[in-house]
């Protein structure tokens, strides 16, 4: 009998055991396939992405002239502006080629150099005016087919140019002098978007996105610490302030979409906000970030003991002296990393800025919150669409740019977690 | 005593000076031209406009690519700053839209037929040449057509061969173009009236194969298989008329004259249209809508075909030309 009881113990124990062990392997099992799902996008992007970060470029001497320019030998500002640069950097580089001289070849021959070329002049002019009528030696970018297929090249791939055999043969010829090398792509940190895949940066909307995280959290931050304050520590518990906290639940699960609806209905077509801007989409971004801020803030003023309020008041102190002295400090870690984590699901949205025209193709970098201009994931969604090839790095690549500014809010975060932590015992 | 000490002065310096800096701006006049409408013009609306702002005398005008009917909401809600200047479209402006417009006090458009758009489809060049409707194309790559292994299923007057289509990526211009034009127009009645974007899905069983933007690529193909088939802008069916030729639609050969006359059916005029009311007051406008004409851009050389336009005929050219320079408006009713 004793011994019948052992081995039914026994069996127990051992099922327990496997119920135990399985459980594990369930776990260890589930964070695998969640580590290599990342791992797999990780390597993915990273190596579509890192040819961006490079820039096939070509170092050549553009002879200036005025009578080319179509301009006085002293140009005003006015007549810079319509200075045909194009024709300059077209001679300069036909004179490499003196042998091409039918006009279809010349054609296809200046398909090598991109439109970077004839800005890049212009800005040199702009800014050396005393360079008209000389040779300068200048290091311009290429054009997208010759950025992809050298720098596949370069990598030791077959890729499927569009360059024919011709523009193969020139290029090989400009390699050969040594005056193709590639560089950092500086570029792609100070522009903006262009139709160029060799020309488009990452700078215009990671600007965008600055400001409209900046105007997010000035909105959204000192209304929603109020509300949070209000409701914890003010309001009584009644029926209007149950309604009006199961609403800010529910708001904080509500579509992003709908807030752009909102901001399209209100902010663009009521207050009449200038569209496309990140004022506007700061605002509804705010409206969005709001709830989460409420909540976390309310959670952590929660935390806080009564003990430190009662401390307070026993001394003499104010409720608003108690709040802003000893509640709020001891609440603002759990705060700030609420309001941090609203602000990086706020950088990630891209369907309320659809609805405020914040979905667009904009080629300057803004300088104000009110200059028209994109963000980082809709710079993403913009070049993943594009049928040109020369995007797919640039998307990837844009990819990594949204990834490091993720890590680092959330490394602020945690930073910010741990300098605001207040012991409360 | 309340010590207003130097920390507190910096935080409401910073406070007031971030205020300050941010309401007037609001109020500021735009100095940016705005762009909506169709995703067909998009590309070409976009280069217009970078080059335009590559000179540095205005800004590069903001375009966003929201349809054809949602461009033409937003650009007759209302005259000033917070409305946009100009609406892309890749048909005409509907007399609806028309409506709508005057109704906000949108009065003076300036409409613009800048380019046309013409699809060929065609095979290898010592292939046999064919014949054929929309109806039957449809037939032979629609999803919910009778999908025929063969042409002679379809009609027998056509040839005893495998069907076999090449086609561009859903992301290309050409694609939306074949799609608005054959695999809706010569989708049947009944489908078209219980769900019009099902005419045009195409099917997946093997004889449509999507080939990439290459276009290169597809004329090896056909020359390899003279039984098989591409979808091509008209640009390039020009250019390379020594390896490939183009069906005739419905009997109509396709040239530049008949896509300019619209009597080839796989062919559609590109607009846009400009506020008259903004010019002047949005700077650049004027400048804009003058470059977007130019012969530098759609020209037969101009860089607007290299990426796809169909240009109009010269005596065209020199009217819109001299209709944009006079800032003509339309006058439909």
């Amino acid at each position: 009998m004793h011994n019948l009881d052992s081995t039914i113990q026994q069996k127990r124990d051992r099922r327990r055991m496997f119920a135990d062990l399985r459980f594990r392997a369930y776990g260890i099992f589930g964070l695998l396939i969640a580590g290599s799902a990342l791992l797999f996008l990780l390597v993915n992007i990273f190596s579509t992405g890192y040819d961006a970060f490079r820039q096939t470029v070509i170092t050549m001497e553009f002879n200036i002239d005025a009578d080319v320019l179509d301009v006085s030998a002293m140009p005003s500002t006015e007549e810079l502006q319509e200075a045909n640069t194009l024709k300059v950097a077209k001679n300069s580089f036909y004179a490499l080629f003196p042998e091409v001289k039918k006009r279809k070849n010349k054609r296809s021959l200046y398909k090598l150099i991109s439109l970077g070329a004839e800005l890049d002049l212009r800005d040199h002019i702009r800014l050396q005016p005393e360079s008209i009528g000389s040779t300068v030696t200048l290091t311009v970018p290429m054009s997208s087919d010759v950025d992809q297929y050298f720098k596949a090249g370069l990598n030791g791939e077959e890729i499927k140019s569009r360059l024919n055999e011709k523009q193969k043969a020139w290029l090989q010829t400009l390699v050969d002098n040594g005056q193709v090398t590639t560089r950092f792509n500086t570029d792609f940190f100070t522009h903006a978007d262009s139709r160029y895949p060799e020309l488009a940066g990452i700078g215009g909307a990671m600007v965008g996105t600055m400001y409209t995280l900046l105007i997010c959290l000035l909105i959204a931050f000192p209304l929603g610490v109020a509300a949070a304050i209000y409701l914890e520590e003010f309001s009584r518990d009644t029926f209007l302030t149950r309604i009006i906290e199961a609403n800010i639940n529910n708001l904080a699960a509500v579509p992003s979409v709908i807030f752009g609806l909102l901001g399209l209905a209100v902010i663009l077509n009521v207050f009449g906000l200038p569209r496309s801007t990140p004022l506007a989409g700061g605002i509804v971004l705010a409206l969005m970030t709001l709830p989460t801020i409420i909540i976390a803030c309310r959670s952590a003023i929660k935390t806080v003991p009564p003990s430190i309020r009662e401390a307070g008041m026993a001394m003499g102190a104010s409720p608003i002296q108690v709040i802003f002295h000893h509640v709020m400090p001891a609440a603002m870690s759990g705060t700030l990393t609420g309001t941090i984590i609203g602000l990086a699901q706020a950088l990630g949205e891209t369907a309320p800025l659809l609805m405020i025209g914040m979905v667009a193709f904009i080629a300057n970098v803004p300088s104000m919150p009110n200059d028209p201009a994109t963000a980082l994931p809709v710079q993403i969604y913009l070049w993943a669409e594009s049928a040109e090839r020369g995007f797919v790095e640039k998307t990837a690549a844009a990819i990594m740019v949204i990834i490091v500014f993720l890590i680092a809010m959330n490394l602020l975060a945690v930073i910010l977690r741990n300098r605001t932590r207040i012991s409360n015992k | 005593m309340k010590l207003y000490t130097k920390e507190k002065a910096i935080r409401h310096g910073l406070i007031s000076a971030l205020i300050l800096t941010v309401i007037p701006t609001i109020s500021q006049a735009r100095d940016q031209i705005q762009i909506v409408g169709s995703s067909t013009v998009y590309p070409f609306s976009t280069l217009v406009a970078e080059r335009f702002g590559g000179s540095g005398k205005f800004k590069t005008p903001v375009v966003e690519s929201t349809g054809t009917g949602g461009g033409m909401k937003l650009f007759c809600q209302g005259v000033g700053a917070s409305h946009p200047d100009v609406s892309n479209a890749s048909r005409a402006i509907k007399s609806s839209e028309l409506e709508n417009c005057r109704k906000n006090g949108v009065k003076d458009i300036i409409e613009v037929s800048f380019g046309n758009d013409g699809i060929a489809f065609a095979n290898a060049i010592d292939a046999r040449p064919v014949n054929f409707t929309r109806k039957q194309l449809w037939a032979a790559m629609a999803e919910h057509g009778p999908k025929p292994a063969k042409w002679s299923d379809i009609d027998k007057s056509l040839p005893d061969t495998k069907i076999s289509i090449l086609v561009p990526p859903p992301t290309s211009g050409t694609r939306d173009a074949w799609n608005a034009k054959v695999m809706k127009g010569g989708c049947p009645a009944e489908l078209k009236k219980k769900d019009k974007k099902a005419c045009a899905i195409m099917r997946e069983d093997g004889p449509v194969v999507e080939a990439g933007e290459n276009d290169a690529l597809i004329v090896q193909k056909l020359e390899a298989n003279h039984d098989s088939f591409g979808i091509f802008g008209f640009s390039y069916l020009e250019n390379n008329s020594d390896k490939i030729q183009a069906a005739t639609i419905e009997g109509v050969e396709i040239s530049l004259e008949s896509i300019q006359s619209y009597e080839y059916p796989i062919a559609r005029p590109l607009f846009f249209y400009v506020k008259k009311a903004h010019i002047g007051v949005i700077p650049g406008l004027n400048e804009y809508l003058q470059a977007f004409v130019e012969e530098k851009a759609i020209g037969d050389d101009g860089y607007l075909i290299d990426a796809g336009l169909v240009p109009l005929d010269d005596g065209q050219r020199i009217s819109l030309r001299k209709n944009t320079k006079d800032l003509a408006v339309l006058n439909k009713q």
